[in-house]
């Protein structure tokens, strides 16, 4: 599904990421871990497309294509989905239209017609329910005047609408209480099946508690020094990054 | 992956939809201003005495003017005896109907989305078809009669309701307001005429559109609408012109008068060339719009898409003469390339009770510069007067300019004014965030302006606010940075 080689990038001539090597499976639930500043944001964004990232060295093959090739939004419509860390706001633009232009986007580039009206609402109704969204929140402005927890909700309910092959959390979990978090992760774990993935990305343990993955791995430094199930969130929870740095040398 | 920058210049290579011409026989007057070309266009159009005088006023006072300097933008030198005042279709006849409309003219119309034949038309639409100089067709006139409804020509009027012309013409832009609204006063050539009689409630939208077509001239219409007591009229214009390398001057007139609980809604989408990248041509838009509130509960509102022109330079405005009027002003004006707009409102709070409501969208692409100005005046008089303004401006790239020019004169301890003001930036973490959903660049300004302008879009007739969604898109299409 995606298999990232020696990946290297930049931003402002500052090197960030220094050799990413990862493989996910159909399926699979990896978790990225790692202190502040370690390029685990930078990881998704670049994974994303983000304009001001270059990737100076690697590849990045996504269901046989070359990721890093393509745009923004070719990768979206091949299936790559970003859950921002910091969703933007949009005024006046609800954000039923909003999904309703980026389905019919993503359909017409698998040359699929449009839904009709009532087939998109059909399709919302059913997500509003599976992921636990409210509804009273469809028609308005998106994100705009949303809280911190209904912006992150949101993320997880356009996840359900686009459907995508791999799904990056980009520190959904961050400045989430525990009841959000909840409704968070039972969102995701009710979209995860054999033909989606996921990438979690966090900076606390805690998030891992209810969204079980298969791998975890530690980002430090802009390399992963050290890969392991779900055991390893709990050892760093335990003893922090501190000892890593050790670990990093030793890689 | 294109970036930015590349979508930029995209934009400024954008053709204008609508630059084409119509070759067709003309009259043209000579080039020149004098009082010579002003009784000739008077006799014309077979006028009576009163009007010629009032022209030739307008032209004296036209003659002691100076070209304004106070707006933020310097003035180009405007030649205008280079100018010339009258050009029409050449008539083979009288034209008793529709039909007999030039088959040329028709085609040009239809082709800029206005079809005159009433089977084709808009349903529920009237449009009168103003170009270069003069009236070429008024649609539903016979339907719009049996309401008393008086929908023609400027020039029609005139002939056929002297009285109200003589009573209403300048009555609410002096002939001698501004330079360029007496120059107007001068030389107008045609331009519509309306007039809602008491308690009708007009049945269909009316609408007037501008094309100017012929080289080295300017278009100078006049527009005139009374609405009697309990009456309501909801009236549109639109307006394009071909490319050309020049720049054509276009000084209209407009005059609203509301009578006793009367309401006029007055829209204009405008599109006149905007010249090409390099703010070569286009037209310079120097017209005056004002609207009176001369009865009690009366309201007059202007709605504004403003997205053509080499300079846009107007300011409709509304006099709140009659007690608990009501004024309002929602515009939208958009600048790239090297275009210019000066644009706003002015809300006179004369009456008691009398309330007004702006709302101005500026967006500024390319190397465009937006200037909202606007002044709310309450007079003495005007207790309880409220007013409340929201002025936005929208920078897409980093050549741009936005500026906001507020003023506020209050001379009543109890009116209230409030005034807010945002700027903002279509930021590259919005358009980032639509791309990761599967939206491309393009589509993703398209969005995000239309959302910004929807306060104002929505207030514009139903038939036309898609049309305008339609054109801010193509007008923004790749204006990213």
């Amino acid at each position: 599904m995606l298999t990232i080689k020696n990946l290297h990038a930049e931003v402002d001539g500052k090197a960030i990421l220094k050799g990413i090597d990862l493989e996910i499976r159909k399926g699979e639930v990896h978790a990225i871990m790692g202190p502040n500043g370690s390029g685990k944001s930078s990881l998704a964004s670049v994974l994303a497309g983000r304009e001001n990232y270059t990737v100076t060295q690697g590849e990045v093959n996504f269901d046989g294509k070359e990721l890093l090739e393509l745009s923004p939004e070719d990768r979206a419509r091949e299936g790559v989905f970003l859950a921002f860390q910091y969703p933007v706001e949009i005024p006046g633009v609800s954000n039923l239209n909003f999904l309703k232009t980026a389905l019919n986007e993503i359909r017409a580039y698998k040359g699929l017609p449009a839904l009709e009206a009532k087939e998109f609402l059909k399709l919302t109704k059913e997500k509003q329910q599976l992921v636990d969204f409210n509804a009273n929140l469809m028609n308005r402005s998106l994100n705009e005047g949303f809280s911190g927890g209904e912006k992150k909700r949101n993320e997880i309910f356009q996840l359900a609408m686009l459907d995508p092959k791999l799904g990056i959390l980009d520190e959904t979990d961050s400045g989430l209480d525990i009841d959000a978090l909840r409704i968070v992760a039972n969102g995701v774990n009710k979209l995860r099946g054999p033909e989606k993935s996921f990438l979690l990305i966090t900076h606390y343990q805690r998030l891992l508690d209810y969204i079980i993955p298969d791998f975890v791995h530690v980002l430090y430094n802009g390399r992963i020094v050290k890969t392991g199930t779900k055991e390893l969130a709990l050892e760093l929870e335990e003893k922090g990054y501190d000892w890593l740095r050790e670990a990093e040398v030793h890689v | 992956m294109r970036n930015s920058n590349e979508i930029i210049d995209d934009i400024a290579n954008k053709e204008y939809e609508f630059g084409f011409t119509t070759d067709i026989e003309m009259d043209i007057a000579p080039a020149g201003l004098n009082e010579e070309i002003i009784r000739f266009i008077s006799a014309k159009k077979e006028e009576p005495e009163w009007l010629l005088e009032w022209r030739l006023k307008g032209y004296q006072a036209f003659k002691k003017m100076q070209l304004p300097s106070w707006q933020h933008f310097p003035m180009p030198a405007i030649d205008f005896q280079a100018v010339s005042y009258y050009a029409a279709p050449k008539k083979k006849k009288q034209l008793a109907s529709l039909d007999e409309v030039d088959p040329e003219l028709l085609a040009t119309f239809e082709k800029l989305g206005i079809p005159l034949n009433e089977q084709k038309a808009l349903s529920g639409v009237a449009v009168d078809a103003v170009f270069d100089s003069v009236s070429v067709a008024t649609t539903f006139k016979g339907k719009l009669k049996e309401m008393g409804v008086i929908f023609c020509s400027f020039g029609e009027a005139v002939r056929e309701h002297p009285d109200l012309v003589k009573k209403y013409l300048g009555s609410v832009v002096p002939h001698s307001d501004n330079i360029f609204a007496a120059l107007n006063a001068a030389v107008f050539s045609d331009g519509s005429f309306v007039y809602i009689p008491k308690g009708v409630r007009c049945p269909m939208e009316l609408s007037t559109y501008f094309r100017i077509n012929a080289q080295n001239t300017g278009q100078f219409e006049r527009t005139l609408i009374i609405a009697d007591d309990n009456s309501y009229v909801s009236y549109l214009e639109g307006c394009t012109a071909p490319m050309r390398d020049e720049n054509q001057l276009h000084a209209a007139v407009v005059e609203l008068v509301a009578l006793d609980h009367a309401e006029i809604k007055y829209s204009t989408v405008q599109n006149w060339y905007p010249g090409d990248k390099d703010g070569k041509g286009g037209i310079y838009n120097f017209v005056t719009k004002r609207g009176i509130c001369k009865g009690n509960s009366s309201k007059i509102s202007w709605t504004q898409v403003e997205t053509g022109s080499a300079i846009t330079w107007k300011y409709p405005s509304v006099i709140l003469q009659g007690d608990d009027a009501q004024g309002e002003f929602y515009s939208v004006a958009v600048v790239r390339n090297k275009q210019i707009a000066d644009t706003g409102t002015k809300i006179y709070h004369l009456g008691r009770n009398t309330r007004s409501r702006i709302i101005s969208k500026g967006i500024s692409a390319g190397q465009g510069d937006n200037t909202y100005r606007g002044l709310v005046q309450v007079g003495p008089r005007a207790h309880n007067a409220r007013n409340f303004t929201q002025c936005d401006s929208l920078l897409i790239g980093n050549r741009c300019g936005a500026h906001t020019f507020p003023y506020i004169e209050s001379r009543n301890k109890s009116a209230t004014v409030e005034h807010e003001a945002t700027t903002s930036k279509i930021g590259e973490d919005q358009i980032f965030y639509l791309n990761q959903r599967g939206i491309d660049t393009e589509k993703a300004v398209a969005l995000i302006v239309n959302g910004y302008a929807k306060e104002v879009l929505n207030q514009l007739p139903m038939e036309f606010a898609v049309e305008a969604q339609k054109l801010l898109s193509i007008t923004l299409e790749g204006s990213v940075g």
